[in-house]
């Protein structure tokens, strides 16, 4: 894997070309000759399908924000003008819209993939890291795009938000100001949000670059978590690992395209089809499905600046997971305790996703609140425990002996 | 599920190149199936660059009132984002435009095609130079019509390039006289 690749151009030129700037040598290696563990499933590549729908906004996005007009007075009309003028434009704020959603659904898959195989754990750590700011980034342009709408659910996230940095003791009312470049959410926060959210998804893509990289130093994780021992282990990456991603991207666009074509409004809210009234609040704020959760563990803590810190708390301890675990099995194959926490975790994460669209009110304040309690104490109780009290399964020799049987 | 798996891995990466196989075919239609994906993937993409509906929609014809205009003046209306002159000739600039010899213009083209019949006081030209662009200044240049001071071209009273760089007479928008008052434009 480093040193120099074995690609052999045949063509001159290439040849050419191949000793002033090793191009070919580098896509050969990272994706065609690089070597693959055998035992892959479906959810390894997810990873791809986020590069592909990383793509998809970019390009999109582009698109749109050349009919967009970031003024207050004109980009809600602005919007309306590319889904009814603009060719096409329906089909491309369709995608947009969804598009995001589904970036978001991926991202999760990903995410609880790496939490259930351990493939955050030892040499993995800066992948993982890298994958938590590059989570961190979507997030802020999920937001800052959403805002851009300038709808009534737009305005008003856009006010919620921005007031949580006032919960900031003595700084905090000075920095939201610095926000909003006004008074209020106005004008300079649109025009600014729009910078942003055009700049940031190119941080994305640096910093999946780097993501990648660190990925190809260390090798992929796989089901069993023991790395390869052998050729016998791995398969070259094309043809096996390209054919059956691009199957499953396949199956993903699906999936993709039955939101944009026939449930295009399903996972967005009504009320952000209303133009923004500073004067107005809408009766239930709500974000995105893919930020309820947080939402729910932000409400569920009666006090402002603990809410705020509990909020920046359940991302941010992601990037200790690599030090929380204590374990030294890597897969929850062979973590039978792990594994019931670990779908626990699950349910817990989608409980309190639909607690963050309720009302905060009555039982649904009591269940976000144990609920948010799980949701630490799985990170800063059960992680640790289990890695010195659990019982593990036996593993198995190598990878190509959990796939083939004994007879490897 | 009998061969040991060593054997088994060789049957399944080497295939005889004489003969073609499930697999090549399977290569080849998901590649066709693939490349028309592409393309269809770019007509959105390419499309949406056209001019949009409401920009069409802004682009329809225009009735401009000749009444007002008095004999001799020059008014300039916009039509597509482009200026139109609209010019109300007096009968001695009409005379002028229709004696010049045709064969001796540089884009050669007679007065009678360039206004319609019965309205030949009314002469409506696209106003940009038909050299680079720019918008030739009225009643100046030696041939009563108009001068373009970007690059120097001079057109006369039937908008005929007679000097200077410019390749063609000024343009025709599509016109028609509603009545004998009134032009639609577009």
């Amino acid at each position: 894997m480093s040193g120099h690749s074995t690609y052999q151009p045949q063509n001159k030129f290439l040849q050419w070309f191949e000793k002033r700037l090793p191009l070919g040598g580098l896509i050969h290696s990272s994706f065609v000759a690089y070597p693959t563990p055998r035992n892959l499933n479906y959810l390894w590549t997810f990873g791809g399908i986020l590069a592909f729908m990383l793509g998809v906004q970019i390009v999109t996005g582009i698109v749109l924000a050349m009919h967009y007009t970031p003024h207050v007075d004109f980009a809600f009309k602005s919007v309306e003008g590319i889904m009814r003028d603009v060719n096409y434009g329906w089909l491309l704020r369709y995608l947009h819209a969804n598009g995001a959603s589904m970036f978001f659904l991926a991202v999760y898959i990903h995410m609880f993939r790496g939490i259930y195989y351990g493939s955050y754990k030892e040499p993995r750590e800066v992948l993982w890291i890298l994958g938590v700011i590059i989570y961190l980034l979507m997030m802020a342009t999920g937001f800052m795009g959403y805002v851009l709408v300038w709808g009534q659910m737009s305005f008003w996230a856009a006010t919620v938000i921005t007031n949580l940095f006032s919960a900031i003791p003595g700084v905090g009312d000075a920095i939201v100001t610095w926000l909003w470049g006004g008074y209020a959410v106005g004008n300079p926060t649109l025009n600014r949000f729009y910078s942003l959210h055009y700049l940031l998804p190119f941080a994305i893509a640096g910093v999946v670059v780097l993501h990648i990289w660190a990925l190809h130093v260390a090798g992929q994780n796989n089901p069993t978590g023991i790395e390869p021992k052998s050729d016998k282990d791995t398969v070259a990456f094309t043809p096996y690992a390209t054919v059956k991603d691009s199957f499953f991207m396949v199956v993903f666009c699906i999936v993709y395209a039955w939101f944009v074509f026939y449930i295009p409004n399903f996972l967005g809210h009504a009320d952000n089809y209303i133009p923004a009234n500073p004067a107005v609040t809408p009766t239930h704020i709500v974000p995105e499905w893919y930020y309820l959760p947080f939402y729910a563990i932000l409400r569920a803590i009666p006090d402002k600046l603990l809410g705020v810190i509990a909020l920046g708390a359940s991302i941010l301890i992601l990037a200790f997971l690599p030090w929380l675990d204590t374990s030294k099995v890597r897969s929850a194959r062979y973590r039978p305790l792990f594994k019931q926490f670990f779908w626990l975790f699950v349910i817990v994460c989608i409980g309190l996703g639909w607690l963050g669209a309720k009302p905060p009110e009555g039982i649904y304040v009591i269940l976000a609140r144990i609920f948010t309690v799980y949701y630490f104490a799985f990170f800063l109780i059960v992680m640790p425990l289990l890695g010195i009290f659990e019982k593990t399964k036996p593993l198995p020799n190598s990878i190509s002996e959990s796939v083939l049987g004994a007879k490897a | 599920m009998t061969k040991p798996p060593e054997e088994r891995a060789k049957d399944v990466t080497t295939v005889s190149s004489a003969e073609h196989t499930r697999r090549d075919f399977l290569y080849i239609a998901t590649g066709a199936v693939g490349a028309v994906g592409a393309a269809a993937v770019l007509v959105p993409l390419i499309a949406q660059m056209n001019p949009d509906a409401s920009t069409i929609a802004a682009g329809a014809p225009i009735d401009v009132d000749l009444a007002p205009i008095a004999d001799g003046q020059i008014i300039k209306v916009f039509w597509r984002s482009k200026p139109i002159f609209i010019f109300h000739r007096t009968k001695k600039e009409v005379e002028e435009a229709e004696k010049v010899n045709v064969a001796s213009l540089p884009d050669p083209e007679p007065d009678s095609a360039r206004v319609k019949q019965g309205h030949d006081q009314w002469l409506v030209v696209i106003g940009i130079c038909t050299h680079l662009g720019c918008i030739p200044l009225a009643h100046q240049g030696e041939y009563g019509g108009w001068f373009c001071p970007c690059h120097g071209s001079v057109y006369d009273t039937s908008g005929r390039i007679r000097s200077g760089p410019a390749p063609k007479n000024l343009a025709l928008p599509p016109y028609k006289f509603v009545s004998d008052t009134k032009i639609q434009i577009g």
